[in-house]
């Protein structure tokens, strides 16, 4: 069959299309957004639903009634979207599934794009599931049709964990030559495992617990985890992911054998590892994301008389996106000679607004009327409209995660500050703004609220927003807030004096507000 | 064969359309590809990088380990100077020599020119003006593009497929300028740079 050029992300969604996936769920959100996008572009060709959830725990939910209805199905979100779903993750895996759920999710080492590096792995572990975490681009592809088989057999939903390096690294895979067929609708009736009453949940966590053996089993004979033992080998070197890549990179440099162990399926194959602590001297453990291996395997008292290096024994940074040079030094080869030139001090290039972003005159008028009143602060959120907290605009002093802008905003008001404002995108709001501007309003917290509705989710390259316009205010309005103070304006550069005006008005009001200004992202209109 | 080079610019430049060619060549030629590139955040006029490797053998890392570049295409001058520790000893750098000035603290021209001077092999292209003598300012990052095809072992009508694909629906005169100005940068590649 012909070769196909995929993004690693686009490699998933193939996987996912040709393993009989009925429906993809999801929130937007870098380095995840393209294996849902991949999967819109060719629903009407594959017969399968595709549709922007409100937010990550929404959409997990939906993928698990789709599963529910004994249909395929995936969610796909960043690494921080995992921590909005989290509860039905974690209650998911109690449930069990009935139509296979692959839950993708993509995690960014280096925070390339992101407030944090967590490692998903650590969920799958905590909630004792199954997860993936595939080497390439083909492997991506391949691993689909298993991930779906281990669901469906073991009953429960399983972890695809992405990075970066791997979501945004096109390559040329080879596809099946067979589709498979989407399960036909069959909707469980089995309503103890759904429940989990505690006394069903006891079972159902019993059963989870007991099918943790068969997990590792599975993972001990999974074609994606490979033990290469050579004959007089000292160094046996342990990697993970794409971590595995950066080690194959050098290997061949090495002189003498080396013991290779590659993990792309957990849970960790424990009797794997054994065989190859106990063919080694010195392990090195190689791995995209936090110690996982590593620190499993020591325990707290270490494997006495072998040496075991990574990220813990300091061999490997603790912190940023793994690279073959990282690796290279820890297996103590030299660096490659490169070419000899000193450019001098460069300056930086940082992201910033686009020309004519709506965002960019809205800060400009906030930043004015802020100026009139003395000790004003700032909450900002997610989104382009976080690079307002940057000179020129200087709005905003937090951005911590998707909502909090509000919440925060509420509670340093509660605290006495004023005034207070809140920052807040129209997607972001809808996603998690708006639960805590209904607790606001119906205390009337001091607190003003700007929701920059330039009708997209910009940032993640252009989603439509759910609601933006006056849908927008009639829902502002039925959240509680009174219709006298949602005060909607359009930031354009000749209307900055009237828009002066009216945030400075809002901000001396003592009560809640919401200030909407509402114009078109330039770059998706631009489209 | 084995070709890795780093592809570089600002967010919005077209480098991701660059590279996108190249793997559709190669993959027509039968070689394998892996290409790392940037989404999200920096694509917000920040600097913006891609890894590309192709070879006629598996590939392992989708990134470049350092000093392993045997090329930086740019379509920034300022922006090469960012990836230098990547190129291997002889490495070339073909690079567009038109600002993007997007900062205030932009090096002043005398930097520039005594930095890309400096570039042992290079080969340096004013890809605004040879992109306005086709018609279009739109195509210096083809240019470039074109430029690159030698050192790749292409030639320009390897990379036609793909800009049909690219371009093909935004009309005749587009898709035209643009094979045009993989050609007029072909040969500038050949003579080593624009002249002057
Ligand atoms: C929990 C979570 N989900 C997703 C993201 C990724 N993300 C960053 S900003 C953003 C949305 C931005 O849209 P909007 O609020 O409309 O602001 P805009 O970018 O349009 O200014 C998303 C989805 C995230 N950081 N956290
Ligand atoms: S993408 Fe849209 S919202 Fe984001 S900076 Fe550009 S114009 Fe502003």
């Amino acid at each position: 069959m012909q070769q196909l050029l995929l993004l690693g992300n686009e490699a998933v969604g193939m996987g996912a299309l040709h393993a009989g996936l009925s429906a993809v769920f999801g929130y937007p959100g870098t380095p995840s957004t393209e294996v849902f996008e991949f999967v819109e572009k060719l629903a009407p060709k594959y017969g399968v639903r595709a549709v922007w959830s409100a937010n990550e725990k929404v959409a997990f939910e939906e993928a698990l009634g789709m599963s529910h209805a004994g249909k395929r199905s995936m969610v796909t979100m960043k690494h921080v979207g995992l921590n909005v779903a989290a509860d039905p993750f974690m209650n998911s895996a109690m449930t069990g599934v009935n139509g296979g759920l692959v839950v993708a999710v993509a995690d960014d080492p280096g925070m390339h794009s992101s407030q944090n590096e967590q490692d998903s792995r650590y969920y799958a572990d905590f909630a004792r599931l199954p997860c993936f975490e595939p080497s390439s681009q083909q492997e991506a592809y391949d691993m689909m049709r298993s991930i779906f088989e281990v669901s469906e057999t073991m009953d429960v939903p399983v972890m695809l964990r992405l990075v970066t390096r791997l979501s945004h690294s096109r390559a040329n895979i080879t596809p099946n030559t067979d589709i498979l067929d989407q399960n036909p609708l069959n909707p469980s009736n089995d309503w103890k495992k759904w429940v989990l009453l505690p006394p069903n949940a006891r079972i159902r966590n019993r059963l989870l617990i007991e099918k943790q053996r068969d997990l590792v089993n599975l993972s001990e004979r999974s074609p994606y985890n490979s033990l290469d033992l050579k004959e007089g080998a000292k160094l046996g070197i342990i990697s993970t992911g794409i971590a595995t890549n950066y080690v194959m990179e050098n290997v061949a440099d090495l002189e003498q054998p080396v013991n290779l162990l590659k993990i792309s399926q957990y849970p960790i194959p424990e009797h794997l590892i054994k065989e190859i602590v106990r063919a080694s001297d010195e392990l090195l453990v190689v791995e995209e994301g936090y110690p996982f291996v590593e620190s499993k395997m020591l325990g707290i008292f270490g494997i006495p008389g072998k040496t075991v290096r990574g990220k813990l024994s300091g061999d490997i940074p603790a912190t940023g996106e793994m690279n073959c040079d990282f690796v290279r030094k820890a297996l103590g080869l030299a660096p490659f000679s490169k070419l000899n030139f000193d450019p001098g001090v460069l300056p930086g290039r940082p992201p910033m607004l686009c020309k004519g972003c709506p965002h960019a005159d809205a800060f400009k008028a906030l930043k004015k009327a802020a100026e009139s009143i003395p000790g004003t602060k700032m909450f900002s959120d997610i989104g382009c409209y976080t690079l307002g907290v940057l000179p020129p605009y200087l709005c905003g002093e937090t951005c911590v995660d998707m909502g909090a802008s509000v919440s925060m905003a509420y509670g340093s008001a509660s605290a006495g500050v004023y005034p207070v404002v809140a920052i807040i995108g129209d997607s972001t709001f809808i996603h998690s703004g708006m639960t805590p501007l209904i607790g606001a309003a119906k205390h009337d917290a001091d607190i003003t609220v700007m929701i920059m509705d330039n009708s997209f989710v910009a940032m993640t390259g252009a989603q439509e927003t759910m609601t933006t316009g006056q849908p927008l205010i009639d829902l502002i309005e039925r959240l509680g807030v009174d219709r006298s103070h949602i005060v909607p304006f359009n930031p354009l550069p000749r209307h900055h004096n009237e828009n002066v005006n009216l945030i400075r008005r809002e901000l001396e009001h003592h009560g809640t507000s919401v200030l909407i200004p509402q114009r078109v992202c330039v770059k998706a209109a631009k489209r | 064969m084995e070709k890795n080079m780093i592809l570089c610019g600002v967010g919005g430049q077209g480098i991701l359309s660059i590279s996108y060619v190249i793997c559709n060549a190669a993959l027509a030629n039968g070689w394998n590809f892996k290409q790392a590139e940037v989404h999200g955040m920096a694509q917000r006029g920040g600097a913006v990088q891609s890894h590309l490797r192709i070879a006629d053998k598996p590939i392992a890392s989708d990134l470049i380990p350092e000093g392993r570049a045997d090329l930086i295409l740019s379509v920034e001058p300022l922006e090469v100077f960012r990836y230098i520790g990547f190129l291997k000893p002889d490495g070339i750098i073909i690079t567009s020599t038109v600002p993007y000035v997007s900062i205030d603290n932009y090096p002043d021209a005398e930097f520039m020119q005594a930095n890309l001077q400096r570039l042992p092999h290079k080969i340096l292209i004013d890809a605004k003006e040879i992109a306005q003598s086709i018609g279009s300012p739109k195509v210096q990052n083809i240019v470039i593009l074109g430029a690159a095809a030698h050192s790749l072992g292409f030639v320009p009508e390897n990379f036609d497929t793909a800009l049909e694909e690219l371009f093909g629906r935004k009309g005749e005169d587009i898709l035209r300028m643009n094979k045009q100005a993989v050609r007029k940068g072909y040969e500038l590649g050949l003579a080593g740079g624009t002249p002057g």
